[in-house]
């Protein structure tokens, strides 16, 4: 199927502005162009958004080692202590038969954080080859990346919320382990990383490629 | 055919194709033709019904800061929290950066959002221009995909399932105040929308101009 991607407003010596959507005539000023309505700086795409998004992905991808080896959260009583990864909560929520909690934080801690590191990865190598390959399905990879994002926060919240109200004398304490910190920010780069990637360079490759 | 003016034109904020606006029917929608976003949408009575979502949220928001969410018992002893009072917990256990992220995820960045929303509507409606106006909503903007009450909401329940077994719960009044905000902010979310805002500036300057 064809697809309608001309114009876009440069073409027409036209610039959208980011902020408030406005179109307007191309005027150069000596701080470069600005929008009438809103006065903000405008530009064609995202500034360094290949450049910055990918050294974000990098660096989630590295704090992604210490966010799931390091425990994140260590639970004492009188007669036991634990100290729990992400993954080895999730296995001990199964095995009390909370299956379907078990699966809720076992989506939202581990396969959203790869899906997001794998699908950024893929959109980024994708955009930097030129492709023109299926770009309406990497759109939706990227309003799906965009979606799911914040749903990992899910276990920073429960080891929270449960380091404080777990604390009754010797009885039964809660500490939140050095993990809950990689993995914070794991999610924010991540979530940095998303917001920086222009989707429209998704389908830039397609307008150079049938100019008229 | 003469092209179109500028103004009536829309580009595409996730593809860039340029598009020329038509009217639409209230509640109505205008869609990407290349990539299916949501270009604009036609609310005609937005800012009202945004604020008085604002309003109620803020009472939720309150409620639900000041009563304590869970409380739980065993052996005859008992503990409860509120939101802040986790957050405070957490950075007295040394954990300052998590906690600072918990801090501005449900607290700081939902409370700014409301105030925000009231300092940019009660003006809009009575026909002035707030101060800062610009700032402000590019403020709006960068703000939003920071709050995350419904996540928190997600992970209060998971709590609740990974203590039932354990101790004895005692449900307080801020859970029921954390659901209904959470109902409250994702209906702000739906019924704000910041074309309106623009247009109305328009309208209020070139009254002005008149
Ligand atoms: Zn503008
Ligand atoms: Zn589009």
């Amino acid at each position: 199927m064809q697809r309608r991607v001309h114009p876009t407003p440069e073409e027409l010596g036209l610039a959208s502005c980011h902020v408030c959507g406005l179109i307007s005539k191309r005027l150069e000023s000596d701080v470069g162009l600005l929008c009438p309505r809103c006065l903000s700086r405008l530009h064609r795409r995202k500034p360094y958004s290949i450049e910055s998004c990918w050294a974000l992905t990098i660096a989630a991808l590295i704090l992604y080692i210490p966010a799931n080896l390091l425990p994140i959260m260590e639970t004492g009583s009188l007669l036991s202590y634990r100290r729990d990864t992400i993954m080895s909560g999730i296995v001990h929520l199964w095995h009390t038969g909370a299956w379907g909690i078990a699966a809720i934080v076992f989506i939202a801690s581990i396969v959203v954080p790869l899906f997001k590191l794998l699908a950024l990865a893929l959109l980024l190598v994708s955009v930097q080859r030129q492709s023109t390959w299926w770009p309406m399905q990497r759109m939706r990879l990227y309003r799906l990346v965009e979606l799911v994002g914040r749903w990992s926060m899910l276990d920073i919240y429960v080891v929270t919320f449960l380091a404080a109200l777990v604390q009754i004398s010797s009885l039964a304490t809660v500490r939140v382990g050095n993990g809950a910190i990689a993995f914070g920010a794991v999610v924010v780069l991540t979530m940095f990383a998303a917001m920086k990637f222009d989707p429209r360079l998704i389908w830039d490759p397609l307008r150079n490629e049938n100019l008229p | 055919m003469p092209d179109p003016q500028p103004e009536q034109m829309v580009a595409c904020r996730q593809c860039g194709l340029l598009q020329q606006e038509i009217a639409l029917q209230p509640q109505g929608g205008a869609v990407c033709c290349c990539c299916g976003a949501s270009l604009y949408r036609n609310t005609p009575d937005s800012m009202s019904r945004t604020l008085a979502l604002t309003i109620a949220a803020i009472i939720c928001f309150s409620l639900a800061n000041i009563y304590p969410i869970l409380g739980i018992e065993l052996q005859g002893n008992y503990n409860a929290t509120n939101l802040f009072g986790a957050v405070r917990s957490l950075w007295q256990q040394g954990m300052h950066p998590v906690s600072a992220l918990v801090f501005a995820t449900t607290i700081l960045t939902p409370a700014l959002e409301m105030a925000i929303l009231l300092y940019l509507l009660i003006p809009l409606i009575l026909m002035q221009r707030p101060p800062r106006v610009v700032g402000i909503m590019r403020l709006m903007e960068t703000i939003k995909p920071w709050g995350m009450i419904e996540v928190f909401m997600l992970g209060i329940l998971v709590s609740l399932v990974k203590l039932k077994s354990d101790v004895t719960i005692i449900p307080g009044v801020a859970l029921w105040s954390f659901a209904a905000l959470t109902l409250m902010l994702s209906a702000v979310a739906a019924s704000f929308n910041p074309r309106d805002i623009w247009l109305h500036l328009d309208r209020i300057k070139n009254n002005r101009e008149d």
